[in-house]
């Protein structure tokens, strides 16, 4: 561990940190354009995030040291996921010590706190919006897994920096596996990240919402962590996808620092042409009833299955 | 040149009968196109017979004593069946079950069926084999609903559907034998589905794929034999269909599926050197003859009774190939014979019947031997003859079967007697009443046609009392290609 | 942790014909799970024709990459049937017995796919020793080609619409001329007319009977035909 990976890793995470809020205003701007509204200004969520961690935080006289604790807990996670994801470098030290099955545990956990936060006030749509969450999250974390398995098959390691160092380096060929595996997680992204159709990340509507409903109770600077902590999320999974299925334009191990610099473009590149797709699915498809939720997890979790046969199959 | 004959008739007459097939001739003009198959088999027969196994149009044909047999027996089955189906049928429209339009097309669909079935059995190529028993799935299917009554319409569905899903089963035994065949033989032309190419060098062809062809084959093959627990669509088909085509199903097509099943059994047996394929013929079997034996006890409808019972006699015969040696082989080939022939009479005197009474419910059935003995008597002895009572052809053999299933496989003896047992009692319990009951029935205005039940019936009793030298020496020499 | 294991050039030192051929097969078992999980009637037709056309695509490969001309021919009826005739054929049955929106209630989607996986994975079983001999380009479809029978049958099981039945068939038959084509690289032309006869005869009988048994039952539901019992 030298010092240049330290700081590829620090730059990655602060890149990361810093450009999430970003990410999430470009989907929402190309949600709007898609439906034909004013889009609102790009920077909205970072002055959205100024503006509550100004304000004052008002808790509820039931809650718990839990409650509080956890937006702190959720950013903290979503940090720590960023830590080991490529996004600008495949070189990052701290990966070495969390390969991706414990990436899907970090998120588990970030799961598990979110939904005894939603459930710790008390009120109805909290412990409803939590069960919703476990529900979804059950059956999305099977789907990821067998994504990441499959990848880890093709490249042999279940360290993300490797494997999107090896797939990188590969010559172009079509992997059948891979495509399966990418629209199962693209599915997993969807559901996982409170988008449309299984959620819907504007929506205050109590039969629907999901995420909403368990951060209901949060306010001033707790909320902020909260919406800073999601955003990142979908950062991350945008991250693991551009890792297992666009590894191309991140700098490599051998490349010095100065080479993180060129690998800002294609991630931004990356970013606003996922973010755009994000937008287009989201105006395009319906949001399902909850009940058909299971349905569509089932079935990413069958191309993911599909997609790890195929591979035994055809590419052994 | 008579192999030409044999199959253009048929053909020619579906195409002939499609545009005449409901005017007033059209069933003597189907007599006429069977009979005249009837005696190109015979001629074809007599070569075979006379110079030994023939190959016609560069081996696309091939005629050897075992399928020149079938041959013969499903040409006179056909014809025998288009001599009664002649003043059946006409009855049937006359009682108003039947239209000018769908006479036509059970005349049309009667000769293409004789088609596919004398081409399933003449051609030497496996896929076309595959084709042939396809196409006669698609005539049977439109002659079982041919009265277009929901039963038969759901009869007939049920049969497209159960061996449609068979045969796709069968087509892709068929792929991985061309594939096993390919490695040895090459792709050139379409050699490699030959089946005397592949029965030349059925030595070489790689055990472990025609292993798996053969079970897929077996499965496929034995949907249409109505092997259990395959058979569901058989005893619907043949209850429902109009009685000239149960008689056919039973007669001809169960027997040209097992046939099927021999030829594919023969090429493994070469290939894999091992017992199991014998053994898979013989579970197949005794399952269904057990099967058989005992849902005839719950059967209300007569035709379907004696669907069951064809379950149960193509049992015993593929228990029979199973065992294999040329005595149980032998035996199983005289079963065949007896069986169709018996049978076909049986529908044949159940179809009047049931004409008569308006139903083919056996309890309404009852008292035949009052209204009109001759077909009180021919059902009394057709009866007679399918349970296996001496002196009739079916009794000699199930003797030799049941001897040699004592020499060489004694664990399955009680089994096969039980059935037996069981089918005797049913059958002989049911007959006795509608034979001999009291009668409900009122005077047909119309003779019924037994001449050929009799015709069918005197055979078989001869077959019983006397077979004639040729006939042995000829089996014999069927018998001994079947290995075993 | 070292950088790009040797595992991943395994698939990229294929030829480009064969990873077409895999990517085929693939999109073709996909297919299969579509129809599996489709409830309209009329789109369980279109993705039948889509299925045709990639059996056709993936022929054309094969044909080319294996230099077999027979198999052009093989690939051009395989189009004419199943991408046009069939599909047609279908459309206007449907259009005429005016089961356009006929949806059927599809029970337990997510158990139905999971029994299709374990379907898969005892096709891809099934295959091993056979595949082993075959040619090299083809030699992993076949397990692909079992499941797409497997999957067709499942469909033809668990679908109570009479249509729906008929496109399960037409499925089924698809795998098997798949298998064909990744075992042996096709069929004798013979067999393969003799084959495509088969089912389009088939399919006109079957479209007789659709609008027999409207008339008979008042319904396409094969629920009505229960009166037949094994007694």
């Amino acid at each position: 561990m030298n010092a240049a990976g330290i700081f590829t890793q620090l730059f990655a995470v602060a890149t990361s940190v810093m450009l999430a809020p970003l990410f999430s205003g470009w989907v929402a701007q190309c949600r709007a354009w898609l439906s034909n509204r004013t889009a609102p200004p790009i920077w909205l969520p970072y002055s959205r995030l100024r503006k509550l961690f100004h304000k004052d935080a008002v808790i509820a006289r039931d809650a718990t040291p839990l409650f509080r604790a956890v937006p702190y807990l959720l950013f903290g996670v979503m940090v720590a996921a960023a830590a080991i994801i490529p996004s600008l470098s495949t070189d990052l030290p701290f990966a070495a010590v969390a390969d991706t099955i414990a990436l899907v545990g970090l998120f588990a956990l970030a799961r598990v706190f979110i939904a005894l936060a939603g459930m710790d006030i008390g009120t109805a749509f909290g412990s409803m919006g939590s069960r919703r969450e476990m529900l979804v999250g059950f059956l999305a974390e099977p789907a990821l897994l067998m994504v990441l398995f499959t990848s880890s098959l093709i490249s042999g390691s279940t360290l993300l920096p490797t494997i999107a160092a090896a797939l990188q380096s590969s010559a172009l060929a079509i992997h059948a596996s891979l495509a399966f595996a990418g629209v199962a997680f693209v599915m997993v992204l969807l559901a996982e990240n409170a988008r449309i159709p299984v959620d819907n990340p504007t929506t205050h509507l109590e039969l629907t919402m999901i995420h909403e409903a368990m951060v209901l109770e949060y306010s001033a600077r707790h909320l902020a962590l909260v919406e800073w902590a999601s955003s990142l999320k979908l950062f991350n999974y945008a991250c693991i996808g551009f890792a297992l299925f666009l590894p191309w334009g991140m700098a490599g191990r051998a490349d010095g620092v100065l080479w993180l610099l060129p690998a800002l473009p294609p991630l931004l590149l990356k970013l606003a042409v996922a973010g755009f797709a994000i937008a287009l699915i989201e105006t395009l498809s319906a949001k399902l009833r909850i009940f058909r939720a299971p349905e569509f997890l089932a079935t990413a979790f069958l191309l993911a299955v599909l997609g790890l046969l195929v591979h035994l199959m055809l590419e052994h | 040149m008579e192999l030409i004959a044999l199959l253009a008739i048929p053909l020619l007459g579906a195409a002939l009968l499609a545009l005449v097939g409901h005017r007033a001739a059209a069933p003597h003009l189907n007599l006429a196109a069977s009979a005249a198959t009837f005696l190109a088999a015979c001629v074809l027969t007599a070569e075979v017979i006379a110079h030994g196994p023939l190959q016609v149009l560069s081996g696309a044909f091939f005629i050897d004593p075992f399928n020149v047999f079938l041959v013969a027996l499903t040409a006179f089955i056909g014809m025998t069946t288009a001599w009664f189906s002649r003043p059946y049928m006409r009855i049937e429209q006359e009682h108003g079950r039947l239209n000018a339009a769908r006479l036509r097309l059970y005349h049309s669909m009667y000769q293409l069926f004789m088609f596919t079935m004398l081409l399933a059995l003449t051609t030497n190529n496996m896929g076309i084999l595959w084709v042939a028993m396809e196409a006669a799935t698609l005539t049977t299917v439109l002659l079982v609903s041919l009265y277009r009554t929901k039963a038969s319409l759901e009869a007939a569905w049920k049969y497209f559907i159960l061996c449609g899903v068979g045969i796709a089963l069968a087509l892709f035994g068929t792929v991985l034998l061309y594939f096993a065949a390919e490695r040895v033989l090459g792709a050139e032309g379409m050699h490699a589905l030959l089946w005397t190419q592949l029965d030349g060098v059925k030595g070489q062809l790689e055990p472990g794929i025609i292993g798996i062809a053969f079970v897929f084959l077996l499965v496929g093959y034995g949907t249409k034999v109505g092997l259990a627990p395959l058979h569901s669509w058989l005893p619907d088909a043949h209850a429902e269909g109009p009685t000239p085509v149960s008689a056919v199903l039973s007669g001809l097509l169960l027997n040209v599926a097992l046939y099927a099943v021999m030829r594919c059994k023969v090429l493994v047996e070469g290939s894999v050197h091992a017992a199991w394929p014998g053994q898979m013929l013989m579970g197949f079997g005794l399952l269904s003859a057990l099967v058989g034996a005992f849902l005839l006890w719950r059967q209300k409808d007569a035709k379907r009774m004696f669907a069951y019972s064809s379950i149960e006699h193509m049992g015993i015969v593929t228990f029979a190939f199973g065992m294999g040696g040329p005595v149980a082989n032998f035996a199983a080939l005289l079963h065949m014979t007896g069986h169709a022939l018996t049978k076909s009479a049986i529908f044949f005197t159940t179809g009047h019947a049931s004409q008569k009474a308006g139903t083919q419910r056996m309890d309404a059935i009852q008292g035949l031997r009052e209204q009109s003995p001759a077909l009180g008597w021919g059902l009394m002895l057709g009866a007679l003859a399918i349970v296996g009572m001496p002196p009739f052809g079916v009794f000699a053999s199930e003797f030799l079967i049941l001897t040699t299933a004592m020499q060489q496989q004694p664990w399955a003896t009680p089994i096969l007697l039980l059935a037996l047992g069981v089918a005797f009692g049913a059958i002989f319990l049911r007959v006795q009443g509608m034979v001999f009951g009291s009668s409900t029935l009122r005077r047909l205005p119309h003779q019924p046609n037994m001449a050929p039940v009799f015709v069918h019936l005197a055979l078989v009793l001869l077959l019983g009392l006397w077979i004639p030298a040729f006939l042995v020496s000829w089996w014999h020499l069927a018998a001994g290609m079947l290995g075993g | 942790m070292t950088t790009a294991p040797s595992i991943v050039s395994a698939a990229a030192a294929l030829p480009l014909a064969t990873q077409l051929i895999h990517l085929f097969a693939a999109l073709l078992l996909l297919l299969s799970f579509a129809m599996l999980a489709q409830r309209r009637v009329v789109n369980l037709v279109n993705l039948f024709a889509a299925q045709g056309a990639t059996l056709v695509a993936c022929a054309v490969v094969v044909a080319y990459s294996s230099h077999q001309s027979d198999l052009y021919q093989s690939a051009a009826l395989t189009f004419v049937l199943k991408v046009l005739v069939l599909p047609y054929v279908l459309h206007k049955l449907i259009g005429r017995l005016q089961a356009e929106w006929d949806t059927e209630t599809l029970v337990n989607i997510p158990t139905m796919q999971i029994i299709g996986i374990l379907l898969v994975i005892f096709a891809f079983v099934l295959a091993q020793p056979i595949s082993q001999f075959a040619g090299a380009a083809t030699r992993s479809t076949l397990g692909i080609a079992i499941a797409v029978v497997f999957l067709a049958f499942l469909m033809m099981i668990v679908r109570r619409k009479a249509i729906a039945q008929v496109v399960g068939f037409l499925a089924m038959e698809n795998g098997l001329l798949f298998a064909a084509i990744s075992a042996t690289h096709g069929m004798p032309m013979v067999v393969e007319l003799g084959i495509g006869l088969d089912v389009l005869v088939g399919v006109f009988i079957l479209g007789i009977f659709f609008f027999q048994i409207r008339e008979q039952f008042d319904s396409l539901d094969l629920q009505h035909m229960e009166t037949l019992k094994e007694d």
